[in-house]
Formats: structure tokens, C-alpha cells, sequence
């Protein structure tokens, strides 16, 4: 079955997904051996991210297996992560 | 005994048949110095811009034989002028080059003879011409041919050997990126670098600018806590050259193409990056155009411009270059093979003529990150056996020395 979505890290919780998605696809992503599915919260274009499991105001948004930056508000799983809801901990997003 | 072999961060297994078949040689030339090359380029070397269209002209005459052209060499002044001298030094160094023809104006800020010498401390046959002894364009382009025809003789009939794959250096670069270097071409170039370092040959990660965000993670990977300071120091005088013509590398990143593309943060944006030489520890920091004192994995002080990034590890001694894109780029070298690879399939299918690998069916889920990156190692040794990647096959020449003031 084609890819639909890349976990790059085992301890990633978000995935990259790798064409656009409308809000309520049930996305199927593999993650090391094993598969997992999460639906969309919202519309995810191609190369965006969505959680794949709860991430709390606060805590790490993890891809390559590190922090990319501090979740601003809580985010459910299947929901678009991206810079409305995630603070660069290193320096700030473009104007 | 390589019946299984692990590569990475838990990742690939290889099976051995074909890793024993290969035995981990390839046929190259076993210079004076001991280093080996994949190449048998007679380079011509112009110590200034203003002695480059000769050495074009010369180079254009006789076969094996390739210039560089180099645009600086003249009103260079401290450090910017030593990185010059140190290049092009390096460069004539490059086992890929046999021999060298180094070309001067007579009054060029870099002596023909300061870097013929040092050369030729290397064991290798160089020669000189200075256009205002000579007599002028075509006097000095005539002795050039001369001179170079009669090396080109002498060097042909050097035969390959077999060696072992220890004595390869890698360079990798990315250019042209997108969302999906990140998650395809990189990483797999990172499996193939890995498997590289592991077989005991060296690895060089460059680019400051795009460990900015992520400095943090690649000095925790430094052997040493000083090899860690170092690369910090690295990326904060990178950030204060920037400020210097009032740019800014940190605010403002991402770019907004970045972030409609997907990237959130400059750490996100990085972490894409940086991995593309794989995963080993950091054995050393290197200033621009400096080769490695050991073995395994060296990050190389380069700028984010691609041309300017390959010759710099070239310098360093690199044979060979995995080049990673997202939007496609012809780029080569005149002394190294350039191997391309996109995550990207429409741009593998708009640039065919250019790019050597399709790591796409990473994302299409048809292969695996560990699959990819060892096809990649596969085409690595495939060119250090003389097989010539596309950039190489359409005489993509591309040269540029990275300069770190203006003109005086």
C-alpha cells in the first residue's frame, strides 16, 4: 500500500504527511516495524506534519527523535502541528 | 565474516553475499603520498581570476586535463587571503589529481611558486607558467600546452589498484531542498555515509548555516566536550558574519517558502540536515578547505552556497560527493564525481538527465530509508571504480572558493 505518511523516529509523535489529506482521512503511517493509524483533524497538505498520539501544552514536539520545539496549546492526535500550535525553543519563525 | 552488518541508529541489516563479493575494494590510483584517487585529472591551477581564462585555454587543448576557475587570488587580505592559498593548495593535493599546472599572472597576491611547492611536497609532478614571463596570452598558453600535453603523457599510463573502501572520503551536500530531503534523500545519504565510516573511511558533514537550531544535537554527537565547543563557536561566528552586513540567520527562519512547505522551526528545519552524513561521532571540526587529520566522520566549516561547499571539501582531500536535492540541481565538480539523489519523484522525473538516484519510493513506502542508503553506497563505489555519475557525464564543472571578506 502506498506510504500516506513518514514517523522518521521511533520516538517521534508527530508524522510528515506525503500528499495532501482532507480532514477525516484515516491516515496509516508505519512506525518501525509496526503500523498505526490516526484520523485527521483538519485538511494536512503534502510535507505537513499531525500528532500522532496527545501532546500537551508545554511539552516536546519530537521528529528525527528530537525536540523541534514547545507545544503552545494541547494537541490531539490526528491534529495539524505546525506553527499556530508549536514555539521554536531556538530561535523565531519567519515574518 | 560480514554475514551481518549494522548500520545507523537500529537500522539496516545488510546480508552479506554481495558486501563479501565486493569485498570492500575498489580500483583506484595509489598516489606518492600514499592517498588514492578515482580520478587521473591533470588539474591546471590559476592562482588569481586573472590568469583563468588561460588556464581554460590550455586545459580546452589536451586531454585529462581540467581547470579551475578560480575567480579570486587577488586583493585578498588575512585569513580570507590564507583560506585562498590553503584551497587551492588542497585542491592540487586531491588524489583525484595526478598532476598540476599551475597557472600565474606575475603579480597575482599568490605566488604560482607558493603553491607549486606545496604540491609538489605532495610527490607529485607540478609545473608552472607566469603569463607576464611568458610573454602574454598566447605565449603562455602555448608553453601551458607544452607543458601539460608532455604531463598528460606521463600520467596516462597509471593503472588503477585495488584498495580498500577506508581510503575513500565522502563529501555531502544538499542543495535545493525541500520537505522531502528531510525524510528520504538525507537520511538514506546518512545510511550510506554510515556504512562508510564503518568500513574506515571518512565521512565530511558541511554547511554552518544549516546546523543553526540544531548546533546543539551536533555537539553532543563531538568525541570530545572541545570538539563540541568548537562546533558551537562555529555556528555563533557564522551568526556574527552574517550581522556584519546586517543579515540574520536565525530570526527569519524558517523562511516563509519554508513554512507553507511544512517546516515549523529552525531546530525541524536542521534536524533535516544534519543527519545526512550519518550518525557517527564528531571526530573533528575543520576550517573551510582543510583535510582531515583521521579516519570516520568531520564536520567542514562551508557556506550555504553549494558550489563554494563542494570545492571546500574537495580541498579536504573528498574524492567523491553525495549530493542530496529536493528540487533538483546539475551541479558537479572538475576533480570529483557528483552523485545526486532526490526524495522527490517529480523532480527525478523533470531532471533525469541529472540526478543519479530516486530515493522517492522511501516516501511511496516502497523501500525502506536503509535500502536507499545502501543503493547509495553501491553507486559511491560504483564511481570510485571509474563508473561516471551524470554530472560528471555532462561536464558539470562548476567551481567556486569561498571567500570570508570583500575585496581590498
Amino acid at each position: 500500500m502506498k506510504k500516506q505518511a513518514v514517523v522518521i523516529n521511533a520516538k517521534d509523535n508527530v508524522a510528515t504527511v506525503v500528499d495532501d489529506f482532507p480532514a477525516g482521512t484515516i491516515l496509516n503511517y508505519a512506525l518501525g516495524h509496526s503500523e498505526g493509524t490516526v484520523q485527521l483533524l483538519q485538511d494536512t497538505p503534502m510535507g505537513h506534519k499531525c500528532a500522532i498520539c496527545e501532546i500537551l501544552a508545554g511539552a516536546d514536539v519530537i521528529k528525527y527523535g528530537e525536540s523541534i520545539g514547545r507545544a503552545t496549546a494541547n494537541i490531539n492526535p490526528g491534529e495539524h502541528v505546525h506553527v499556530h500550535n508549536v514555539e521554536s525553543r531556538r530561535g523565531r519563525g519567519g515574518s | 565474516m560480514f554475514t551481518m552488518w549494522k548500520v545507523g541508529v537500529g537500522a539496516a541489516v545488510l546480508e552479506g553475499s554481495i558486501w563479501e563479493q565486493m569485498k570492500m575494494e575498489f580500483l583506484g590510483y595509489r598516489r606518492a603520498d600514499g592517498r588514492v584517487g578515482i580520478r587521473n585529472h591533470i588539474a591546471i591551477i590559476p592562482t588569481s581570476v586573472c590568469s583563468s581564462t588561460v588556464a581554460c585555454n590550455i586545459a580546452a587543448q589536451v586531454p585529462g586535463v581540467v581547470s579551475l576557475a578560480n575567480q579570486q587570488g587577488c586583493c585578498q587580505l588575512g585569513t580570507d587571503h590564507e583560506q585562498t592559498v590553503r584551497t587551492l593548495i588542497g585542491l592540487g593535493k586531491n588524489p583525484n589529481v595526478a598532476a598540476a599546472l599551475v597557472i600565474g599572472l606575475g603579480c597575482d597576491g599568490i605566488t604560482v611558486d607558493q603553491v607549486a611547492e606545496e604540491i609538489a611536497a605532495s610527490g607529485k609532478l607540478v609545473e608552472v607558467v607566469v603569463i607576464q614571463e611568458a610573454g602574454g596570452t598566447l605565449q603562455a598558453t602555448a608553453e601551458g600546452v607544452h607543458k601539460a600535453s608532455r604531463i598528460a603523457r606521463q600520467v596516462a599510463h597509471l593503472q588503477r589498484e585495488k584498495v580498500s573502501v577506508s581510503e575513500l572520503t565522502l563529501a555531502v551536500e544538499c542543495g535545493g531542498s525541500d520537505f522531502t530531503s528531510g525524510l528520504a534523500a538525507n537520511p538514506a545519504a546518512g545510511v550510506a555515509a554510515d556504512m562508510l565510516t564503518t568500513w574506515g573511511g571518512t565521512a565530511m558533514l558541511a554547511v554552518t548555516t544549516e546546523f543553526i537550531g540544531a548546533e546543539h544535537i551536533l555537539a553532543r554527537r563531538a568525541k570530545t566536550p572541545a570538539i563540541g565547543e568548537e562546533i558551537l563557536h562555529l555556528v555563533g561566528r557564522c551568526e556574527e558574519r552574517a550581522k556584519l552586513v546586517n543579515g540574520d540567520l536565525r530570526n527569519g527562519q524558517p523562511t516563509p517558502r519554508n513554512i507553507s512547505g511544512g517546516i515549523t522551526t529552525l531546530e525541524e528545519k536542521s534536524l533535516g540536515c544534519i543527519y545526512r552524513a550519518g550518525h557517527k561521532p564528531i571526530q573533528g571540526v575543520l576550517p573551510y578547505g582543510e583535510a582531515p587529520s583521521g579516519k570516520g566522520l568531520y564536520v567542514m566549516d562551508t557556506p550555504g552556497q553549494d558550489i563554494e561547499t563542494i570545492t571546500g571539501l574537495l580541498a579536504g582531500g573528498a574524492q567523491v560527493a553525495i549530493f542530496t536535492t529536493g528540487r533538483g540541481t546539475p551541479t558537479g565538480s572538475p576533480l570529483a564525481p557528483v552523485i545526486k539523489v532526490t526524495g522527490n519523484a517529480r523532480t527525478y522525473r523533470m531532471m533525469e538527465e541529472n540526478i543519479d538516484i530516486d530515493a522517492s519510493s522511501i516516501l511511496a513506502g516502497e523501500e525502506t530509508v536503509d535500502q536507499v542508503g545502501q543503493r547509495l553506497f553501491e553507486e559511491i563505489i560504483k564511481a570510485a571504480n571509474g563508473h561516471l555519475p551524470k554530472a560528471e557525464s555532462l561536464r558539470h564543472h562548476e567551481f567556486g572558493i569561498h571567500r570570508i571578506s570583500p575585496s581590498f
